[in-house]
């Protein structure tokens, strides 16, 4: 196995794109390196040339508008963006998700764009994203286009990227009305641990705050891709926003789980812990969604 | 084989320029180039913490971070902690409270400990080992680790007569 690899860190993105289209297949992006050289290491992946994303100034920006949502650099670690002001105040999911990934050293240098391309099953950012209504902004030599992230994942480890491109930036839309989010996750250890399940949730209640108005929940490590429960979120539409509703969108998360038993947690585990996890990250999105706070 | 990668740093605060392979991790550089054998090389993997040190004044595993993704930047490890007038006040607090054992994981428990008493100068007990859980002691001595965090945090706070 060749564990040698060439370094280069452009600072335009159209210095990156251009050497990821010369490299071909054996260039790869290279962000927080947390996950990639683990797995260049272990050969898991291969490279001969890994392009850093982090002397580009726009993939480490965070910007967010009251008019226009958040823009988040592919490159901004997840401690930069779990600390955030505006990313605290507005997409609660997102900082649940970006503060728990590993531990604190780990999120100093990880990123929330290297755990959406990294596209584990597990990925603690991946099911905010998802729910909280972001687009990947991708660059590559035909020029930029954006996708949901709820359709960048193909398969574990896979994603819809073609040769010479690059993930530049989340944008996530600014939060509705009467609306909260909130991501849980079950692990053994409180830290420095991988999701045997993990929900998202996001709500947007009536003006009685008691009615759901409309509702997006997704699921980490129960299929080869972090998973939409479509069908649990849509049922949720005109409910009354309580235990007994989010019971019930629980059950209906579980049949479309479709999970696989592995060291991390057996089958039926993993479908009891989806219809907890949905539920419980469905009530802290209610509480965030009335404005109240669920930390600690 | 990939051409060498020409790096300068500035390393325990002394402008240091080395070459390395660009696969070459930042311990790899800092253990077999540069001679600094404080980080240790425990997982390789970025689990046990063993290999701390602060990149651009941020808490990193250096076996996670190339040499070369350290041009221009700033490092510092255990090795720059001391100075002539003696310890620093949070290595004086892990030996005051007998905060390690075989001493493996200490260079990374001080560097770790730095990172968060830099940002956080009072942490309650629970913040000090969820900030800590990134570093593992295999003699597993971590009641006196959290305690020598908290007696560090109250040194470096004028609390204490030494440090």
């Amino acid at each position: 196995m060749n564990f040698s690899y060439g370094y280069r860190a452009p600072d335009t993105i159209a210095e990156a794109v251009r050497l990821l289209q010369e490299g071909g297949s054996g260039a790869r992006p290279l962000a927080g390196g947390t996950d990639l050289l683990v797995q260049l290491r272990h050969g898991i992946r291969q490279a001969d040339l890994l392009v850093d994303l982090k002397r580009i100034p726009e993939l480490s920006a965070v910007r967010y508008d009251p008019a226009d949502g958040l823009t988040l650099g592919a490159a901004v670690p997840c401690a930069d963006v779990a600390d955030h002001p505006d990313i605290r105040a507005h997409y609660p999911a997102l900082v649940d998700g970006a503060g728990i990934i590993g531990g604190s050293a780990i999120r100093q240098r990880a990123t929330v764009g290297g755990n959406l391309c990294n596209a584990s099953p597990s990925g603690d950012a991946i099911p905010p994203l998802i729910v909280l209504g972001a687009e990947a902004e991708i660059a590559g030599p035909n020029g930029s286009c954006r996708v949901p992230v709820s359709s960048f994942c193909v398969g574990p480890g896979l994603h819809l990227l073609d040769q010479g491109e690059m993930l530049v930036a989340l944008h996530l839309p600014i939060p509705s009305p009467r609306s909260g989010s909130c991501y849980l996750r079950f692990t053994p250890r409180g830290e420095m641990d991988i999701a045997v399940v993990g929900a998202a949730a996001w709500l947007q209640l009536d003006e009685s705050l008691s009615y759901i108005e409309d509702a997006r929940i997704a699921l980490s490590a129960v299929a080869p891709v972090p998973l939409v429960a479509e069908t649990a979120a849509t049922w949720l539409i005109g409910r009354p926003a309580d235990s007994e509703s989010f019971a019930q969108a629980g059950r209906l998360a579980q049949e479309t789980a479709r999970p696989i038993g592995d060291v991390r947690g057996t089958l039926p585990q993993r479908l009891h812990l989806v219809g907890v996890m949905t539920r419980r990250a469905l009530q802290g999105a209610l509480r965030r969604a009335k404005g109240e706070t669920i930390d600690g | 084989m990939a051409d060498k990668v020409h790096v300068t740093t500035l390393l325990n605060g002394e402008s240091v320029e080395f070459l390395c392979a660009p696969s070459q991790t930042l311990l790899e550089c800092l253990r077999d180039i540069l001679g600094l054998t404080g980080a240790k090389n425990g997982c390789n993997d970025g689990n046990c913490g063993a290999c701390s040190v602060l990149l651009d004044g941020r808490l990193a595993n250096s076996c996670l971070v190339l040499g070369a993704e350290a041009d221009g930047r700033t490092v510092i490890t255990i090795e720059g902690l001391a100075d002539w007038a003696g310890l620093h006040p949070i290595q004086q607090s892990f030996v005051e409270e007998d905060g390690l054992q075989c001493g493996c994981c200490t260079p990374g428990m001080i560097i770790a400990a730095k990172a968060l008493l830099d940002r956080e100068p009072n942490p309650s007990d629970g913040r000090i080992r969820e900030w800590m859980a990134g570093n593992l002691c295999r003699c597993t001595g971590y009641e006196t680790i959290t305690r020598a965090v908290r007696r560090a945090a109250a040194h470096l706070n004028g609390e204490g007569a030494e440090g």
